[in-house]
Order: C-alpha cells, then sequence, then structure tokens
C-alpha cells in the first residue's frame, strides 16, 4: 500500500492504494467515478476505456504504478454539465445506445479517434473501434455516431 | 371489490387478468434509478398524487410514469410509460419516468422475457392512461360546469369551450377521486400522437455521459466486496480450503463457503471477502480449494455424438397433420438432412453480480434481474423471511438476453450479507461466468421430406433432438412428455399437407441451462429454413418463390416476405461474385425475415448487405424495433460464426471473450431493416429478428459457393472452399 497521486479529469487525488491495482478499481472504487465499467479483466472488450494523456487505454489491465503522473480522462471528464462532447451528441442522435453498459468505452474510443482522424475513414473506424465489444449490437449506430460527430 | 376501482387502479378489462393491485392510492414512494449512496441529496419519490400505480401527477405539473419492466437494453424503460402516456394525452419525451421496485402486488407481472412487455401491457396501459385522461376531464366538466362530451385534452392540458385549459396539474387533486366508468374509450390508432413515432428513449441521454446506474454501480454504507470461486463440474463440494495466501493480502476479512442455487441443483462455491474488489479478486486468485467429486465427465464432443445418435429414435410425436409415414413412403427420392447447434453462453457485458443487505427478519437487494417477482419468492424461500420484508430495487441491467431470468448471484449474494452480517456486493468475474453458464441448449435437428412431382412439398417430418430448460432447472420430466417450447416455432410455419414434429429428450445433467434470445426458435429455426431452401434447391425453385408459395394461405407473413422481396432487389442479377439467401421465422407472435448477400473473399465469403423487415404489429417506437433487429442480427451472425461452449470433462474450455469470440465493429455489413406497417396489436420485438440470421447466411453461402452448412459454428473465412 501507499500513497498514489492521481490526474482524474483536471483533480488532484490522493489514493492510499496497491500499486498493482488497476485503474479501473481506483476510479470506479477510490475516486468514485462509477460511469467505465468493467467487463472482462483482460483488455477484451474495452468497456473500462478511458485516455491516459489523451491515449485511450483499458483502465481494467493498466496498473496505478503506470498512471501516476499521468493525465487521465474517464467518460465523466469529456463534457460539462451544460454542453455534452460532439460524439456524446451524436451518440444521442442515432440513439446508440441500448443497455448502455459498454456505451462509456465506445464513447472514450470514438473521442480518441477523432482526436487523431478528424473525418475517419470506414477503415479508421474499425481500426480504432474493434477494440470494444457491445454484445446488445449497436455498432451500426456507432459508426453513424461516429460520421455524424466528425461533420459537427 | 368495485369494478371501477379496480379498472382505474388495473386497467385491466379482461377476466382472468386479477394480479392482485393494491387499491388504495398511496402516494407512490418509488426511486427514480437507484439509490446510491456515494451521492447524496437525490430526490427518490414520485412527487404528486397517484391517479393509478403507475402514474402520479404533481399540482406543479409534473407528471411521472413508473416503469415497472426492467430495462435491459430493450427499451421498455421508454416504451412502456409511452403507452400510457398517449392515452393520457402527454407527451412522454416531458414528463419524468421513474424504475419501479420489485413489487408485483403493485405492478402486476414484472418479468421481462418471451418479448412479452409491450404485447402484455397493451391494454392495461391504454386503459389506465385513458382513465386517467377521463378522470382530468371530468374534473375540468365540474369546475367549468359544463358536460365532459365538450372537453378535449392536448398535451397535459384539458380544454373546454372557446379554448379555455385547465392543466392536468391544476386538476389533479379534483380527479384522484373521479369515478371512472366500467368501459373507457379508448383513442383511435389514427389518433396516436407519439405511437408509432420514433421517439428517442429517455435512457439513453444517461447512458451516453456514465450517469446511468447499473447493478455493478450500486453502493450501500459498510458494504464488503466478494469475489467468488465456482466448483467446477457444478455439482461437487468443497472438500478442504486453504486460504493461507489469501489471507495475506491486505484488505481481505473472510472466506466463507457459499452457495449458487440453480433450482434441482446447488453448485458450492467459496467466497472471498474483502474492503475492497480488488482485494477480494486477488485473495479467490490465491485460494486453493479441493473439491470432491467435482469431475462429471460431461463433455460437450460426446453430447453431441450421443445427440446425432438419438436422431435415429423414434422420439415423441409432437405434432401431425396429414399422414407424413405414408407420403413419405410413396416417394422414391426422398431428402434427408441433419443439422447441428452449439451449446452458447449468454455473456451480457456486465458481469453477473449482486449487493445485498440482509439484516434480521429484512432483505434489501440492489439487483439485475428479468423476473423481480420470481426473485423475491426465491429470496423469501433461501432467507425463510417475508416477502413483504424484501426490498427489491432494480437498477439498469448490463445486458441480460435471458442469462437474469434466474437468480443465482443474487441468492449468493443474500446468502453472504446474512452470513457475515454485512451488505455485500458479489462480483464474478467474467471467466466465473462464462465457465458456469447457464447455457443455451445445443441441438441436432434431423429433417426429411419429399417433393411432389410439381415439385412442392408433400411430406415433411422435423426432429428435434436436444436437452430439456425445464429439465435441466426443475427436473420438469421430458422423456415422457415433449416440452412444448423445444418445437418453437415449428408449428407457426408453412402449410404443408403431410408435416410431423417430433422430440427426443438428450439429458446433460448437472449442465445448467437457460433460455436465451429467442430459446429454441434460436436453433430449430436454422434447421427448418435451412432444410426448406435445400428442398427448393432438389425443386429447381427459386427460394423466395418457393417460400411465398408456402405462405400463400398466412397473408401477413406473405406480405412481408413480398416486401423484403421488393426491397432487397432480389430478383436483380447479383454481381460475379455474389451470393444471396433468404430465411423467415415467427418467434413470440412477431414475424421477421432477411435477406443476406455475400461475396466471395479468397478461401471465405464477406457479408456485403442484409435487408430485414419485421412485423411486430404496431410499432410503438419504431426506432427501437430497427435497434433491436440490429442487435439479433449481431447476435445471430455471433452465434453463426463465432464460438461454440467447449465443455471437456465437466470443466468448460471457453473463458473470457478471446476464446469466446463476439462480433465487432469491423464485422458488420450495411445493414437496411424496415417495419411492416398495421393496425395489428403490438408484440415484442427484442427476438424475432435473430432466428433466420444464421440459415439466410448458410443458404447465401449455398447460393455462392454450392457449400451446405449444416453445423454451426463455422468459419466464415473457409466456407468458400467446398469439403
Amino acid at each position: 500500500m501507499g500513497q498514489i497521486k492521481l490526474s482524474i479529469n483536471g483533480k488532484s487525488y490522493t489514493i492510499d492504494a496497491d500499486e498493482s491495482m488497476p485503474l479501473l478499481w481506483a476510479v470506479r472504487d477510490f475516486v468514485g467515478l462509477t460511469g467505465s465499467k468493467f467487463g472482462c479483466g483482460i483488455a477484451q472488450c474495452g468497456a473500462c476505456t478511458m485516455h491516459m494523456d489523451g491515449e485511450p487505454i483499458r483502465s481494467c489491465s493498466v496498473p496505478l504504478a503506470s498512471a501516476k503522473g499521468k493525465k487521465i480522462t474517464t467518460i465523466e471528464g469529456i463534457g460539462t454539465e451544460d454542453k455534452l462532447h460532439a460524439v456524446q451528441e451524436a451518440w444521442i442522435e442515432e440513439q446508440v445506445p441500448q443497455c448502455g453498459y459498454c456505451q462509456s468505452g465506445q464513447i472514450m474510443s470514438a473521442v480518441a479517434l477523432l482526436k487523431t482522424h478528424a473525418s475517419p475513414t470506414d477503415e479508421q473506424i474499425d481500426e480504432a473501434m474493434q477494440g470494444n465489444i457491445c454484445r446488445c449490437g449497436t455498432y451500426d449506430r456507432i459508426r453513424k455516431a461516429i460520421k455524424r460527430a466528425a461533420v459537427g | 371489490m368495485k369494478r371501477r376501482s379496480f379498472l382505474r387502479n388495473t386497467g385491466l378489462t379482461g377476466a382472468g387478468l386479477f394480479v392482485g393491485f393494491s387499491l388504495t392510492q398511496c402516494k407512490v414512494d418509488e426511486v427514480p434509478g437507484i439509490i446510491n449512496l456515494l451521492k447524496t441529496n437525490i430526490d427518490n419519490e414520485a412527487i404528486g398524487l397517484a391517479l393509478n400505480n403507475y402514474l402520479n401527477i404533481d399540482p406543479s405539473g409534473l407528471i411521472t410514469i413508473m416503469a415497472h419492466k426492467p430495462e435491459m437494453g430493450q427499451g421498455t424503460f421508454h416504451s412502456i410509460p409511452l403507452i400510457l402516456a398517449e392515452e393520457l394525452d402527454v407527451d412522454p419525451d416531458g414528463i419524468s419516468i421513474k424504475i419501479a421496485k420489485g413489487d408485483e402486488e403493485r405492478y402486476g407481472p414484472q418479468g421481462v422475457g418471451g418479448s412479452g412487455s409491450v404485447r402484455d401491457m397493451w391494454m392495461p396501459l391504454r386503459n389506465l392512461g385513458a382513465s386517467a385522461r377521463h378522470m382530468l376531464r371530468q374534473a375540468a366538466a365540474n369546475t367549468w360546469g359544463i358536460d365532459i362530451k365538450d372537453t378535449s385534452t392536448d398535451n397535459g392540458f384539458v380544454i373546454g369551450k372557446e379554448g379555455v385549459k385547465l392543466s392536468y396539474g391544476d386538476l389533479v387533486e379534483k380527479a384522484k377521486d373521479i369515478e371512472v366508468p366500467e368501459t373507457i374509450e379508448l383513442k383511435a390508432i389514427s389518433e396516436f400522437k407519439y405511437i408509432g413515432k420514433s421517439k428517442k428513449r429517455t435512457d439513453i441521454n444517461s447512458k451516453v455521459n456514465g450517469s446511468a446506474n447499473f447493478g455493478i454501480d450500486m453502493r450501500v454504507e459498510g458494504m464488503v466486496y466478494a469475489s467468488i470461486v465456482h466448483c467446477p463440474g457444478w455439482k461437487g463440494t468443497v472438500k478442504s480450503i486453504d486460504d493461507a495466501d489469501t489471507r495475506k493480502i491486505a484488505g481481505v476479512t473472510d472466506v466463507v463457503k457459499t452457495v449458487r442455487p440453480l433450482f434441482k441443483n446447488t453448485q458450492e462455491a467459496v467466497a472471498v471477502i474483502a474492503d475492497t474488489y480488488w482485494a477480494a479478486l486477488q485473495g479467490a486468485r490465491a485460494l486453493k480449494v479441493s473439491w470432491e467429486d467435482n469431475k462429471h465427465a460431461i463433455s460437450t464432443e460426446d453430447i453431441f455424438k450421443t445427440m446425432h445418435s438419438k436422431t435415429k429414435e423414434d422420439g415423441m410425436l409432437d405434432k401431425e397433420n396429414g399422414q407424413f409415414e405414408t407420403a413419405f413412403a410413396k416417394s422414391d427420392t426422398p431428402f434427408e438432412a441433419t443439422y447441428e447447434t452449439p451449446f452458447l453462453s449468454h455473456s451480457p457485458i456486465e458481469p453477473m453480480g449482486c449487493l445485498a443487505d440482509v439484516k434480521g427478519d429484512k432483505a434489501e437487494v440492489w439487483a439485475t434481474t428479468q423476473t423481480p417477482g420470481w426473485c423475491k419468492g426465491e429470496m423469501a424461500k433461501m432467507l425463510e423471511i417475508k416477502p413483504e420484508n424484501i426490498t427489491i430495487n432494480i437498477p439498469f441491467l448490463g445486458g441480460a438476453f435471458g442469462r437474469r431470468l434466474i437468480h443465482g448471484p443474487i441468492l449468493q449474494a443474500c446468502d453472504l450479507s446474512k452470513k457475515i452480517g454485512k451488505p455485500v456486493r458479489v462480483l464474478w468475474t467474467r471467466e466465473e461466468d462464462t465457465m458456469n453458464g447457464p447455457f443455451r441448449p445445443g441441438s441436432v435437428n434431423a429433417l426429411r421430406g419429399t417433393l411432389s412431382a410439381e415439385g412442392k412439398i408433400d411430406s415433411l417430418e422435423h426432429k428435434v433432438v436436444t436437452p430439456s430448460i425445464g429439465h435441466a432447472l426443475f427436473g420438469r420430466d421430458a422423456s415422457t412428455k415433449v416440452p412444448g417450447s423445444a418445437m418453437a416455432p415449428l408449428h407457426e410455419y408453412y402449410t404443408i399437407p403431410n408435416y410431423r414434429s417430433k422430440y427426443v429428450f438428450m439429458d446433460v445433467d448437472p449442465m445448467p441451462l437457460l433460455w436465451w434470445r429467442s430459446v429454441y426458435s434460436s436453433t430449430n429455426v436454422f434447421a427448418h429454413e435451412s432444410f426448406i431452401d435445400e428442398l427448393a434447391v432438389a425443386a429447381k425453385k427459386d427460394p423466395m418463390d418457393f417460400r411465398l408459395d408456402l405462405l400463400e394461405d398466412d397473408e401477413r407473413k406473405h406480405k412481408l416476405l413480398k416486401t423484403l422481396r421488393q426491397r432487397s432487389d432480389w430478383d436483380k442479377a447479383l454481381p460475379e461474385g455474389w451470393g444471396k439467401g433468404v430465411a423467415i421465422s415467427h418467434c413470440f407472435q412477431a414475424t421477421a425475415a432477411h435477406v443476406v448477400y455475400i461475396s466471395k473473399t479468397g478461401t471465405g465469403v464477406k457479408i456485403e448487405k442484409i435487408h430485414t423487415a419485421v412485423d411486430c404489429g404496431i410499432a410503438v417506437n419504431e426506432n427501437n424495433i430497427i435497434a433491436q433487429a440490429e442487435g439479433c442480427i449481431v447476435m445471430g451472425l455471433t452465434a453463426a460464426y463465432k464460438d461454440a461452449m467447449i465443455v471437456k470433462d465437466g470443466v468448460t474450455q471457453n473463458s473470457n471473450f478471446h476464446n469466446y469470440r463476439m462480433l465487432r465493429i469491423n464485422e458488420i455489413p450495411e445493414l437496411d431493416i424496415f417495419v411492416m406497417k398495421n393496425e395489428e396489436s403490438p408484440v415484442g420485438a427484442g427476438e424475432p429478428g435473430l432466428p433466420p440470421v444464421a440459415p439466410a447466411l448458410t443458404n447465401a453461402i449455398f447460393n455462392l459457393t454450392g457449400n451446405r452448412i449444416r453445423k454451426l459454428p463455422f468459419e466464415l473465412d473457409k466456407v468458400g472452399v467446398i469439403g
């Protein structure tokens, strides 16, 4: 155990936890931000996707030791109370979520994609979004929403 | 009981629908979503006065409708209140929808399964909305001293003569005591303002910013976490536990024997309790448990061998029309084929779990259940407490697909909370969920048939060899009595002169089985629609023509298929290297059909485009019906060419998404889904699209490559090569 300093959504937190604990559990159970989800624990489903220094990561498989000193962004940190992120708005317009459980991770992957590719091709969407499983099968709408957000 | 009060409270007018509602017009005390004690000051009460058990109106004008069906992605959180709102004549976008607790005394059946929510609640909720609207109109008429006939309504207002109006909020105090007449006039379908449009689902806003509360997000003061190690092989017992390494992990407080009840069977398990989930999980990984008699030598390979040999058994007659035996014997060129479908896991993306707080003779759970009433009964039995002492909070379910119809993790959390005297959050790993089932039953289907000289089907026998879910769970007799559901939807298909269906039981105990999205239709339809295609080819008929001919007596299905034919350009010449296939099925009273286009790529095929037609009666929310069809296509394709569940020596070999693979975004073809327009009573859309997906695809593969796929799953990148 030790005092670990984390920067999450622009705020600093000091957590008394084991350095081997995955970032996901620190964010959910210590910081109390529960939008990022646990789905597989082995970086196969993407439900836990966050950004670390702007890059999408599977937080279920990133130990706290690797997150120290990095800027972490979660689903709670991409929009504001008054204004959603363009990707979130596109998600509503296209009515993407069904159960919704995987969608925080989907949105975080999409936000990261649009940062590097303002108008992504289908191939670039496939590449960036392949790590995110949606068991409800909302993929067609995810693709449409990404294109809508890219235009908007 | 006074019939009028009954109508007002339940919306039920037919006989035999009584479900034991309370008649008191008490204040609604349900929560919006779920109380998460990490968040404070949540307004958790539907404010205002109750006009019935589902509807509250506050004098300020705020209208609250309870979503009493658990939301697992199917959209009932929105579509069920929408039905009441339509008859009440308020825009559902402007109301407050709150998730009800599990309380069937109050709401009637709350279970979600069999695509039944819209189908079963259509008339009750229309009646409730209409009776509340009547009460409000009468209150306004009394206020103005005019006849109710001279009033109308518009989005939350009653309108009188010369445009004078009062809001529902202004009227609710007077309205709540008004008697409802025996018969209530409902809106004509042409008067619907909100039903039949594509409305935005009101749960979706909270699902894009992380604020939606799922089972895993529930927290109460003083709770601890439990990670579980289940006995492999389902039926063994704990012989000894070595927890020396587990107890070295900081945060671990207890190691407790527990159970996972599966009705007739009980799976033993050991729980590691800790103050964080991570500590509990590490503790579970460090645990060494010896199990007694946990090898039951169940293997899926042996099961399929046995099921194939059982196709030779006579089996039990399920249904017969005409004279199959005589007609079949007449032909010199009979056709026979056998089809195989695998055991599958539901694998909803939210892993199994539950938060339970058992204190003395009271229990409260935050449970992702599809069956709140049944769950309450099981909890009462296990904990030996009164059902009225049990509170069931139902957060959003992170997917279900049938997996949350039974209550293993919920009862397990109750058992643990009772044993350690604290609120316990149970959370299974993905591996514990994948490996321990329950599974969709695998099947072997044997079909035989003959053609007449004109190339029409003269005889057809469909024999289903599969385990029975009712037997696996409850020990129901399936060896001398055909389990009806195992034959779905074979009785709702084509008109064939000499037809019979048969069932042969397969015992797979102790492997647990469960209803999986579209249940036995997901396996039977693959066989049936493949064999129909084989007969069409043998008869040298176009498979679309062949099916339309068989559906001549069934106007709705015929129309659906004809529409699909046009919409999919079925009769246009195919591009070079393309193939096409069609399949249709009827499931839970709705019909769906797909046309699949594929192209050749290397040794395999690529799915280019899928056209889909769905008929589920009046489209309560068309966009949501399309979404459900998309989901059915993705799940149907996954079942067709991803992974089977493999069990060897009683131990499941698949464990996580690397070896129980899901379809991903790069594999999704272009989709064109349309919903048939009619004025038939609405039925559910969550499942009917799934069964015809696999046969439409494999029929296309045959069309392109001549390779007839009779066993699922198969490898899409290898089917281009025959043999």
